[in-house]
């Protein structure tokens, strides 16, 4: 690439003595990510590309639809059916053909998340669901890369910057400081269902280039280890701080291999009572935050050593559980059966504060299947 | 004693309001229960608490005329 100083293409920024030909060749020199390449991508990504990130990478695999486009203003009417990634990564390409840009047409997932994330060096999160959100966030935590994340719902935008040191110049927070578990993707309306002006997608997406922006080059006082909230109807931003609890360590996969490991679409979708296979019930084994019961009376065979549980038979199950601290509870028996009434009586009594699974055919099926 | 919370996101579903003053409170878990009983729903959503603008998940002493903020998750994108 040609050398860019003076490039009048930046000259109304590089004029900002904050900024000047320093900052623009921080830019050029940083490799962005943006994940979601819908209503908080697509400002992001315009505002980076007309910045001259050097490197802008965008991941989405949806293509465009006619509900889109009040709020993704990336995409045209023509490129209804079209995909997203393609499609953005030519519309930049032409809004500014001095960077590289890079499309994913996939869906991020355990198994590509690392490879892909750890190209970049900044991860803007734009995605639209909690399975993504968790999985981004522990992602970056993995690979200690700096998280600007975004969420929107009805009229309201929360925004922060996650795992990048404060102003004491080691303490990091990320999403689970704030959230430790992902609430179940029913408890929560996204934007299909509970609906959204266009403008604030707008409004979040674009201060979230703008907190980019901030940390490639230095200047300003970003959002780390602060919760931005704005509110588009009352035009009220409030702020707080975010500090790490030792708890949310805990919460993220170990390493990189139990990341890969890890459901996240699971861990979203679970409704109360539901029953898990052997597989799932295998992946949440990883899991330390994860609480298993034996629902069986004393005595019963096979007895189980494979890993740590409690007991509290099914016989004095309504009062024993009372004594459950974890939020992620998962029940087993012999087949399946009273594990699932249990689950029922701790849905019932706990609601949605608890996420509850029962483990189908019970540990009989679990340890023919482990024998083999 | 008198605490200011406000209310973030869906959870006005709930509680009707966005602020809403709760008196003869001392600490954040009294705090919990209180709005339980007030709106049993909220027992049943996530939400991260603020305590002058400070996100805290341990129970702290309330002062008298502090600022709890209730925070529910958001999703969309």
């Amino acid at each position: 690439m040609a050398n860019k100083q003076g490039n009048p293409r930046y000259q109304r920024q590089t004029t900002l003595k904050e900024f000047g030909e320093t900052g623009q060749e921080k830019l050029g020199n940083s490799r962005v990510l943006v994940i979601g390449a819908g209503g908080l991508g697509c400002p992001a990504l315009q505002y980076l590309a007309g910045a001259g990130i050097g490197t802008l990478g965008l991941v989405d695999h949806d293509t465009v639809s006619l509900s889109n486009l009040h709020r993704q203003v990336l995409y045209s009417t023509d490129d209804i059916g079209l995909s997203k990634a393609f499609r953005a990564a030519d519309i930049l390409e032409a809004l500014n053909p001095e960077i590289d840009i890079i499309a994913y047409n996939e869906q991020l997932n355990p198994s590509n998340a690392i490879n892909i994330i750890s190209q970049f060096d900044i991860i803007l999160d734009g995605t639209d669901n909690f399975a993504s959100r968790y999985m981004i966030n522990d992602a970056c935590v993995l690979t200690n890369k700096p998280l600007i994340y975004g969420a929107i719902s009805r009229f309201e935008g929360q925004i922060a910057v996650f795992n990048c040191d404060g102003e004491d110049g080691f303490t990091k927070t990320n999403y689970r400081d704030l959230f430790p578990h992902p609430p179940a993707e029913d408890e929560i309306l996204n934007c299909a269902e509970a609906g959204v002006i266009g403008v604030l997608p707008g409004i979040i997406g674009t201060m979230m280039a703008n907190e980019a922006i901030k940390l490639i080059t230095g200047i300003g006082t970003s959002l780390i280890n602060r919760l931005m909230t704005y509110n588009s109807l009352t035009n009220q931003v409030y702020e707080m701080e975010i500090q790490p609890e030792k708890e949310s360590l805990s919460l993220i996969p170990e390493n990189i291999a139990a990341f890969q490991a890890s459901n996240y679409e699971l861990m979203c979708s679970a409704h109360p009572g539901n029953e898990i296979d052997i597989n799932s019930f295998d992946q949440m084994l990883l899991d330390p935050s994860v609480l298993f019961i034996d629902v069986r009376e004393t005595n019963e065979t096979p007895e189980v050593e494979e890993f740590n549980y409690l007991k509290l038979p099914l016989s004095g199950f309504r009062s024993a559980m009372e004594q459950i601290e974890a939020e992620n509870v998962v029940l087993f028996c012999q087949s399946g059966k009273r594990s699932l009434s249990a689950a029922r009586m701790i849905s019932e009594h706990y609601g949605n504060s608890k996420k509850v699974y029962s483990l189908k055919g019970g540990i009989v099926a679990w340890k023919n299947l482990r024998r083999v | 004693m008198r605490v200011k919370v406000l209310i973030f996101g869906q959870l006005t579903d709930i509680t009707g309001e966005s602020e809403i003053y709760l008196n003869e409170i001392s600490d954040r878990d009294e705090l919990v229960e209180k709005l339980n009983q007030q709106y049993p729903a909220l027992a049943d959503s996530k939400y991260a608490i603020a305590v002058d603008k400070k996100v805290i998940r341990q129970n702290i002493r309330l002062d008298d005329e502090c600022t709890v903020a209730l925070l529910p998750p958001f999703s969309g994108g």
